[in-house]
Parts: structure tokens; C-alpha cells; sequence
């Protein structure tokens, strides 16, 4: 019978609302969880960032980076190293990569920023031109790619490093990113030296090497975006913090509070819209059950007549349609759910958290979805008069 | 004359009131015995489908009087409280067409009724297959009725109109979609079922094929009820 194809295919076209909706939950959770490994991984117990800033990530933030040295020397502090960040294109022979290139301090494996565990190859060793990316940007041991005017190779990958906008991390070594983030391109830098050489303030006869001391101190970086520290076992991250807010005046976010601004704040936006999606696609789906629902039982007021002259209950012609409308509800969750699981996660360009509580809470939302849907449909079917069922 | 079956006496319907009154049954008196199957027939406005609803309990009469069985269920007013009951313990009914529900099996169909009464599943099934197999579907008891043939379909609907072994079955235009052959065969089963389980059975007819097979008829006419001898070929 046709109406049972309208039924399969109404409960398909469901299911890949339905698919669509686990996949927005499933985006939600994974950018959760993608800002926890990143915080995680960076290894640090307290964020050390420009006063007044929700940095590094949320916000831009600027220290001097010989600031680390007084953080320390502080008691409590087992290591302090200097951070930046940059999100920028990352230029490969085959195109560019966005990517958040991630300058981490020279030291030994476990110094914070550092990736804490590699997939292949090895960690940075040399103080320029290497780099460890996230297999993520497709990137392989031994390419050669550029980031701004410098060349670097790959030496080591990671796995599950991306910033909270869900784009791959390349470390370099810190002195690098810190020239990349701070000079431009060639021409504004020939630019400016252009304009300093014609200044004549710099070209004083009696002062020789004043222009080309200028020069240099434009061309060197003395910032870096934040200070992770790592917090000797036995302190409290929070006095720590306390003391580093009080004797530096810089702003300090210890681990909860840094998940609160990357959960919180950069991506609430992101689960708003995701939120609305939510919203939309349940009422696109209510509505879809209800019409179909409601259609169906239209069609068949015929034998539903039929069924209370043979002496049916309301009851129980109101449980057969709560049950076309769930059965149409759990078609629509199968296919729903492999369609996230199997079709859409996979191709999704970001990484999708599918946690089986969203999926029985979005079970629940459905059969809710459903009963409701079938309201009006009920309705019209208690209306219908016995009489009816005989002929005219 | 027994006293099961059905007995109609005097009965009188009036739909509105005032100047739009229309007198639809006005001296209705009927007797259909238990095994005898009789045809109601008549012009179209006549009051044939009044007179169907009024016996089937879905619409009220205005006066007369309906015995079913030993029981008056209608004297003036009903005399029977849950008449939702009544139509499924005690009347079958047949339509035109099989009105199947369409996403419960064959099977489930037909033992919808007794288990609505209150009878455990596996008995109404067992009671269904019973049936089926009187009315040679039996194979197809597990298919959906969109599965089914036309004719197939008509004989689960008997079955259904049976399954509750109501002492009284009315069947509005059983016939009217099928050839001949087919609606002389619905007819046979009509029979051979009022027999079988003592069934008065009402036929409310338009179609010519069939009418020489009752034995007895009620021709209806502006709401008055005629009875006339059948030919009653066919089925002795
Ligand atoms: N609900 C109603 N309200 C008012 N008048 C009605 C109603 N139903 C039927 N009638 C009238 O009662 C009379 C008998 O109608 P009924 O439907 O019983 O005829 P019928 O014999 O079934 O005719 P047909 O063979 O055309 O189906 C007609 O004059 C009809 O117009
Ligand atoms: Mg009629």
C-alpha cells in the first residue's frame, strides 16, 4: 500500500533530520572537548596573561618575554615558559593550510606548551626552522612548509591538537613564531627600513650606527602571548596565582577558569547557533510528524470509524496512533543515528563527539516529538462519529 | 416464530425537528431468525442506512422497539448503557468495503475484537485462525491486508464481523465492488456462517445478483418495511 512507501520514506527523511541534529550536538561536544585537549596538552596549571585580557586564546594578549624569569624564581613554581600563538595560513607547495602555529620555548620533552606525546617522528631539537604539526593539516614527516618568510620541517606529528576553532596546531621553535607573528612581509619590512633610513633623526653625523641599531631592535620581537606555568605538586594553583596576580599585576586564569573562558565565552556563541539549529530542527520535525501523521489518519477516517462502531475504545485508537507516530519516531532515530554515526561524523570537517547520552537524550526529544506531533492527528480521530463507517 | 435473532417493532426515525423534519423511518417491523439470512432492500432515500445505523446502536431512534436475542436494548430510549460494548459483543458488522487496518496483520485484525473484550491474546488468535480457515484464508494469516486480494480482504472483514460470535451480523453492500461470482461466493460464506454459528444476518442490498438468493426479503419504501418471500435459490 502506498501510504506504507509515505511512511518508510516521511521516517527516512526524519531520520536525516534527526542525523543532522546528533551531528550539531555531536560538533557542540567535540569543540568542548577540543578546547580541554588543548588546554590539557599545553601541560600548564595557571595561564599567565597581559593585564585586563581573557588571552591567549580568547583575546589577544602581549607580554614582555622575559617575564617568565620572575615567575620562576616565585615559590611554588616548578617551571614557567613562554607561549605564543598564531593562527595564520601555512603555506605547502599544494596549497595553504589554516593552522594555529604555536611557538613553544627550546627545552626537554614535558617543558609547557609542548606537545606531550607524538604519533611520529621527534620533538623539536634545533632552535629554528623545525616543526611539529598536527596530522590534521595533512601535513607529513619531512614536508617543507612556510610560515611567513621562513621554511621549516616537519619532524614530528600529533594527534588531537587543534586550537578552539577546531584548526590544526604546527609548533615551531618560540623565537621563530615570535619573528613570524611580528614582521611582516618583505616589502612593509623594506618598507620601513626605507622610511628609517630617509628619517634624518636616525642619520645624525657623530652618532655612526644609530640607524643600523634601530633597525635591528624593529626587526626583534620582545613579546610572547602568555606564560604557562606549571605548579609544583603540593601548592594550590590558586595562591599561586594570587601571588603572581599581586606581586607582577598581570592576570592569572588557572585551569578552571581558562575552560570557562574557552567553553564559556568563545565557544557559547558557537553553541547558540548550534542551540537555534536544535530548535529549528525540532519543530522542522515536529511538524513533518505531524503533517504525515495527521495525513495518514485523514486518510483512514474511514476505517477508523469502522474500528469504534466494532466497539474499539478511544484509548485504544489513540495508542494505535501514538504508535504509527513513534514507529515513525524510531525509524527516524535509526537512521538518524547511523547517519551521524556512519555518514556525517566521518565526513564532517570537524571532529564530532557522538556521547551516547546525547543520542538518548535526543531518543527521548524524538518519542517526545512524536507524541505530541500526533495530537492533532488524535484529535480528528476522536472526532470521527461511528455513524460514519456506515454507508451513505 | 423463535425468540433469538432480532425483532423489530415499530420503530420510528426522525432526523431535526420543526418544518425541516424528515420522517426517515416511519413503521419499521422486522424479525431475522438465528441461520436465516434476509435482504433489505430498497430505493435510494428510502431509509435503508437509517434503519442500518439504528440497529447498529450509532444513531438513536425516535420510538419502536429492538429485541436482540432475549434482551430489549431499545424501548423508547436504550435500555442498554455502554452501547460501544453492545456493537462489540453482540452486532458484526460487514461493510462494501474491508476497511482493514492497515498496519496490524490479518491475524491481528480480526483478534483485535476479542481481545478488546477482554480476551487473552493467543485465544483471539487462536479464534481468528479458526476462522480463517472456515473462510479459507488460513494461509493468509499472517500477511498484511495490502497484501491481500480484494476478495481475500472481503473475507477477513466477514471474519472480523464474526470473531465475537454476535448473535446479530448487518452487512451494508457486502457485495457492491465484486463480480458475480465473487458476491455470490460472499453470500455462500453469509450462509454458511449464519448456520454454523446461528447468526441472524441482515443484508442491506442494492445489487440484482444476489437478490434471488435470499429466502426472505424486506423491501423498504419512504420508511415503511415490507416483508415478501425470496427465491431463495442456491444455497439449501
Ligand atoms: N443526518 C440526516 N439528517 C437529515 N436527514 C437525513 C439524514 N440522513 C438521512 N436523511 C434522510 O433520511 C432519508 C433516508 O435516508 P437513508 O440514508 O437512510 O436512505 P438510503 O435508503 O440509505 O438511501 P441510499 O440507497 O441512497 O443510500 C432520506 O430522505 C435522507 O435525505
Ligand atoms: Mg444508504
Amino acid at each position: 500500500m502506498h501510504s506504507w512507501g509515505k511512511f518508510v520514506f516521511t521516517g527516512m527523511g526524519l531520520g536525516l533530520l534527526i542525523g543532522i541534529t546528533l551531528s550539531m550536538a555531536g560538533i557542540y561536544r567535540g569543540m568542548v572537548d577540543d578546547a580541554k585537549v588543548l588546554l590539557d596538552n599545553s601541560g600548564a596549571d595557571l595561564w599567565v596573561v597581559q593585564k585586563d585580557t581573557l588571552g591567549p586564546y580568547a583575546e589577544s594578549s602581549s607580554l614582555y618575554d622575559d617575564i617568565w624569569r620572575g615567575i620562576r624564581g616565585m615559590p611554588g613554581v616548578e617551571r614557567a615558559a613562554n607561549i605564543t600563538y598564531l593562527t595564520m595560513q601555512v603555506g605547502k607547495q599544494d596549497g595553504d593550510v589554516r593552522a594555529m602555529v604555536t611557538g613553544v620555548t627550546p627545552g626537554e620533552p614535558g617543558t609547557p606548551g609542548w606537545p606531550p606525546y607524538l604519533v611520529a617522528g621527534r620533538q623539536i631539537t634545533r632552535s629554528h626552522y623545525e616543526a611539529v604539526a598536527d596530522i590534521a593539516s595533512g601535513f607529513k614527516l619531512g614536508d617543507r612548509i612556510q610560515i611567513r618568510r621562513n621554511h621549516y620541517t616537519i619532524v614530528g606529528l600529533t594527534r588531537r591538537m587543534v586550537s578552539s576553532n577546531g584548526d590544526p596546531m604546527v609548533f615551531i621553535p618560540l623565537k621563530d613564531a615570535q619573528e613570524a607573528q611580528f614582521l611582516k612581509d618583505n616589502d612593509a619590512i623594506r618598507e620601513q627600513r626605507r622610511r628609517t633610513a630617509e628619517n634624518p633623526a636616525f642619520n645624525r653625523p657623530g652618532v655612526p650606527g644609530l640607524l643600523d641599531a634601530v633597525i635591528a631592535s624593529q626587526s626583534t620581537n620582545p613579546y610572547v602571548n602568555a606564560v604557562l606555568v606549571r605548579v609544583e605538586p603540593g601548592h594550590a594553583p590558586e595562591e599561586i596565582a594570587e601571588s603572581i596576580r599581586r606581586w607582577k599585576r598581570l592576570t592569572v586564569y588557572t585551569r578552571s577558569q581558562m575552560e570557562e573562558i574557552l567553553v564559556g565565552k568563545l565557544i557559547a556563541t558557537s553553541a547558540r547557533q548550534i542551540f537555534m539549529f536544535l530548535v529549528i530542527l525540532s519543530i522542522v520535525s515536529s511538524a513533518i510528524v505531524a503533517f504525515i501523521i495527521y495525513t495518514l489518519t485523514l486518510g483512514k477516517i474511514r476505517e477508523i470509524a469502522v474500528l469504534k462502531l466494532i466497539g474499539t475504545k478511544n484509548r485504544t485508537i489513540v495508542g494505535l496512533i501514538m504508535q504509527q507516530s513513534i514507529a515513525l519516531g524510531l525509524i527516524g532515530f535509526v537512521v538518524g543515528k547511523i547517519s551521524a554515526t556512519l555518514l556525517m561524523a566521518p565526513i564532517f570537517p570537524k571532529y564530532v563527539l557522538l556521547q551516547p547520552l546525547d543520542s538518548v537524550m535526543g531518543f527521548i526529544a524524538v518519542v517526545m516529538i512524536c507524541v505530541l506531533s500526533s495530537i492533532i492527528a488524535i484529535r480528528a480521530a476522536l472526532r470521527v462519529d461511528p455513524a460514519e463507517a456506515i454507508g451513505g | 416464530m423463535t425468540a433469538k435473532g432480532i425483532r423489530i417493532q415499530g420503530l420510528k426515525k426522525r432526523y431535526g425537528s420543526g418544518d425541516t423534519a424528515v420522517d426517515a423511518l416511519k413503521t419499521v417491523d422486522m424479525h431475522v431468525a438465528p441461520g436465516e439470512v434476509v435482504g433489505l432492500i430498497g430505493p435510494s432515500g428510502s431509509g435503508k442506512t437509517t434503519l442500518l445505523k439504528c440497529l447498529g446502536a450509532v444513531i438513536e431512534p425516535t420510538a419502536g422497539k429492538m429485541i436482540l436475542g432475549d434482551d430489549v436494548i431499545y424501548d423508547d430510549g436504550w435500555k442498554v448503557k455502554d452501547l460501544r460494548a453492545l456493537r462489540r459483543d453482540r452486532i458484526g458488522f460487514v461493510f462494501q468495503a474491508p476497511y482493514l487496518i492497515p498496519f496490524l496483520d490479518v491475524t491481528d485484525n480480526v483478534a483485535l475484537l476479542p481481545m478488546l473484550a477482554g480476551m487473552p491474546n493467543a485465544e483471539a488468535r487462536k479464534r481468528a485462525i479458526g476462522l480463517f480457515r472456515a473462510l479459507d484464508v488460513e494461509h493468509r494469516a499472517k500477511a498484511m491486508p495490502s497484501q491481500l486480494s480484494g476478495g481475500e480482504q472481503q473475507r477477513v472483514a466477514i471474519a472480523r464481523g464474526l470473531v465475537n460470535r454476535p448473535p446479530v451480523i448487518l452487512a451494508d453492500e457486502p457485495t457492491a465492488p465484486l463480480d458475480s461470482e465473487r458476491a455470490l461466493a460472499v453470500i455462500r460464506i453469509l450462509n454458511d456462517m449464519a448456520k454454523k454459528f446461528e447468526t441472524a444476518i441482515i443484508v442491506v442490498t442494492h445489487d440484482e445478483k444476489i437478490i434471488p438468493t435470499f429466502k426472505r426479503i424486506y423491501h423498504i419504501r419512504d420508511g415503511v418495511t415490507y416483508e415478501e418471500e425470496g427465491e431463495g435459490r442456491g444455497f439449501e
